[in-house]
């Protein structure tokens, strides 16, 4: 096949690609464009496998039934309350197949007459280097998210320095590839740096921050992707790897901007390693009590409001609850009460987290407002159910200035006539702050693993 | 700097923009799916692992680090898109109810 069908033919896979982004301005045609996306994916495979001069094919093969079969089966067996830790896992093979084309096109390049070209030894560089830390970092936010490890900040003394250090050997490595030096040993060390340099690089971040990494760490993908686009002077790649980075990027940024915080501040800041930093409010709460209440009392002031809201949370997903919210929401609307679903950006633990769970219970989208949509309304809300939700509820956020998360836009639960929070304990969010909402007068808690308290208010309601 | 690596920052930076200007219009609804579709879509990186893999003249060296590079990128190709088909599948167009105030 040559050069010039093959780029007009890709040329369409990029169309769809950009068509499958397009669609998924809607929730009706997103699945059309996802298929559309696929379908232009398998053409670029097809034309790529048509290349004169591909040699190996029963290795390609091979290699790619073995590929096939992992993703077919650990993306159909995943839980859908496990798809942060699916999408990380995906994001990071696909970095780690480009620091290893980066590696093998070193290897080829370098044996020949006349090595490599300047930018050919830059495209390397960074192929490798993004590349490496996107497929190590991907793989710790993973094991953070399906609790291999601690969701919590791990914080050692100096870690920047130590960071820092690493990076900078990864960086003295990929300068001495693009000064001429020749050697895989380069190249395999460069690689290795820059794993350390990811898999350190992540451990620091809190588990309630994984919005923004996950996020961020897409973004890398996209760009190493690119990378290799000019490494191996192919279109496809630059324009879908531009893409993506661009994608990420974008997401990084809102999910910044929903938190109130710096992207800087989130990747360095360790974000809730210390305990309520403000031990004023902490001390002031301690003279407060808090107000429990039962799942039939719950019942009767869910029946007889005109409307209630529930604010789903990480809680929500860990406890895989969200058929059972959507139950007791069909009970309470055959009594003629309006339910809504408030959504904080940041919610859950990738973004837009929570529409996909709720989804997932066929819970009507129209009914899953924003938090600037919903924030206006709750003034005129009877009850909102706060169902493993913490941070993004806290009032603290408007009110406390000595507050780590001042500043954060929340949902204002505090401003309906009632709040109930379902919650295992009093137990701090992932950010490590006390909860003021908590103690508010007109909050009741309800001490119980989510699904358990949904089912039963449910089965109390069904008995009115 | 040869007019080849000229033309392909080119290419570069307008998908940039274009991936700015579509992705904008993405609804926080389906960032999850937008997420995981984006996520899809780099497993492009497919195409550049079978091009080392199938290199004419290469070494066993080549081959193996091809041929785990083809191992990775179809395991994210098929993944991410089967994962993204998944979610989508689940926001279903049902009928509008009322319009709400």
């Amino acid at each position: 096949m040559n050069a010039d069908l093959t780029n007009l033919l890709y040329l369409v896979t990029i169309v769809t690609f950009v068509l499958a982004l397009r669609f998924l301005s809607s929730p009706k045609r997103a699945r059309q464009g996802n298929l559309l996306g696929a379908a232009g994916m398998l053409l670029a495979i097809a034309v790529t496998l048509a290349q004169d001069g591909l040699e190996n094919f029963s290795w390609i093969a091979v290699a790619m039934a073995i590929g096939a079969v992992v993703g077919v089966v650990g993306a159909r067996s995943v839980k859908m309350t496990a798809m942060p830790q699916m999408v990380a896992l995906f994001n990071g093979v696909g970095g780690g197949a480009v620091a290893l084309i980066a590696l093998a096109e070193f290897h080829n390049l370098a044996r020949e007459a006349g090595g490599l070209a300047g930018e050919e030894s830059v495209s390397i560089l960074l192929s490798a280097l993004i590349g490496s830390i996107s497929f190590s970092g991907s793989l710790v936010a993973f094991a953070k998210l399906q609790e291999l490890l601690s969701g919590r900040p791990i914080v050692y003394p100096r870690q920047q320095y130590v960071n820092g250090a690493i990076l900078l050997v990864a960086l003295t490595l990929g300068i001495a590839i693009i000064a001429g030096a020749e050697g895989d040993a380069l190249v395999v060390g460069l690689i290795l740096a820059a794993a350390v340099f990811g898999v350190l690089f992540v451990l620091p971040i809190g588990g309630a921050d994984m919005p923004v990494v996950i996020s961020l760490l897409n973004a890398f993908t996209g760009l190493a992707a690119s990378a290799a686009g000019f490494l191996l002077h192919n279109n496809v790649l630059i324009v879908a790897g531009a893409l993506v980075g661009a994608s990420g990027t974008l997401l990084t940024l809102l999910m910044g901007r929903a938190m109130n915080r710096s992207i800087a501040n989130v990747l360095f800041g360790a974000f809730g390693s210390v305990q309520a930093s403000s031990g004023g409010a902490a001390a002031e709460m301690d003279g407060r009590t808090v107000r429990s209440t039962s799942p039939e009392d719950l019942a009767i002031m869910l029946s007889y409001a005109r409307r209630v809201v529930f604010v789903p949370g990480y809680g929500l997903a860990v406890a895989q609850a969200q058929h059972d919210v959507r139950a007791l929401a069909e009970l309470l609307e055959a009594k003629g009460v309006g339910v809504l679903y408030g959504i904080h950006p940041v919610a859950g633990r990738m973004p837009g987290h929570m529409n996909v769970l709720l989804a997932e219970a066929n819970v009507p989208y129209d009914q899953l407002k924003e938090m600037d949509e919903i924030n206006p309304e709750l003034a005129q809300t009877d009850v909102v159910v706060i169902l493993g939700a913490n941070d993004v509820v806290n009032p603290a956020a408007r009110t406390d200035p000595s507050s780590p998360i001042y500043g954060m836009p929340i949902i204002e639960a505090d401003r309906s006539a009632n709040v109930v929070v379902v919650k295992r304990s009093l137990s701090p969010g992932f950010a490590g702050i006390d909860n003021p909402l908590f103690y508010d007068p007109k909050t009741s808690m309800l001490f119980a693993d989510a699904k358990q308290a949904l089912e039963s208010v449910a089965l109390a309601v069904k008995k009115l | 700097m040869d007019s080849l690596l000229v033309f392909e920052l080119t290419i570069l930076v307008l998908s940039i923009f274009l991936g700015i200007e579509v992705i904008s219009k993405v609804p926080t609804m389906l960032h999850t799916p937008l997420m995981s579709g984006t996520n899809a879509i780099h497993g492009i990186v497919l195409v550049g692992a079978i091009l080392v893999a199938g290199r004419g003249g290469g070494d066993t060296l080549t081959r193996v680090v091809g041929f785990c590079a083809v191992v990775l990128a179809t395991a994210n190709v098929v993944g991410g898109f089967v994962v993204t088909d998944r979610m989508l599948e689940m926001f279903k167009i049902r009928e509008p109810r009322k319009p709400d105030s």
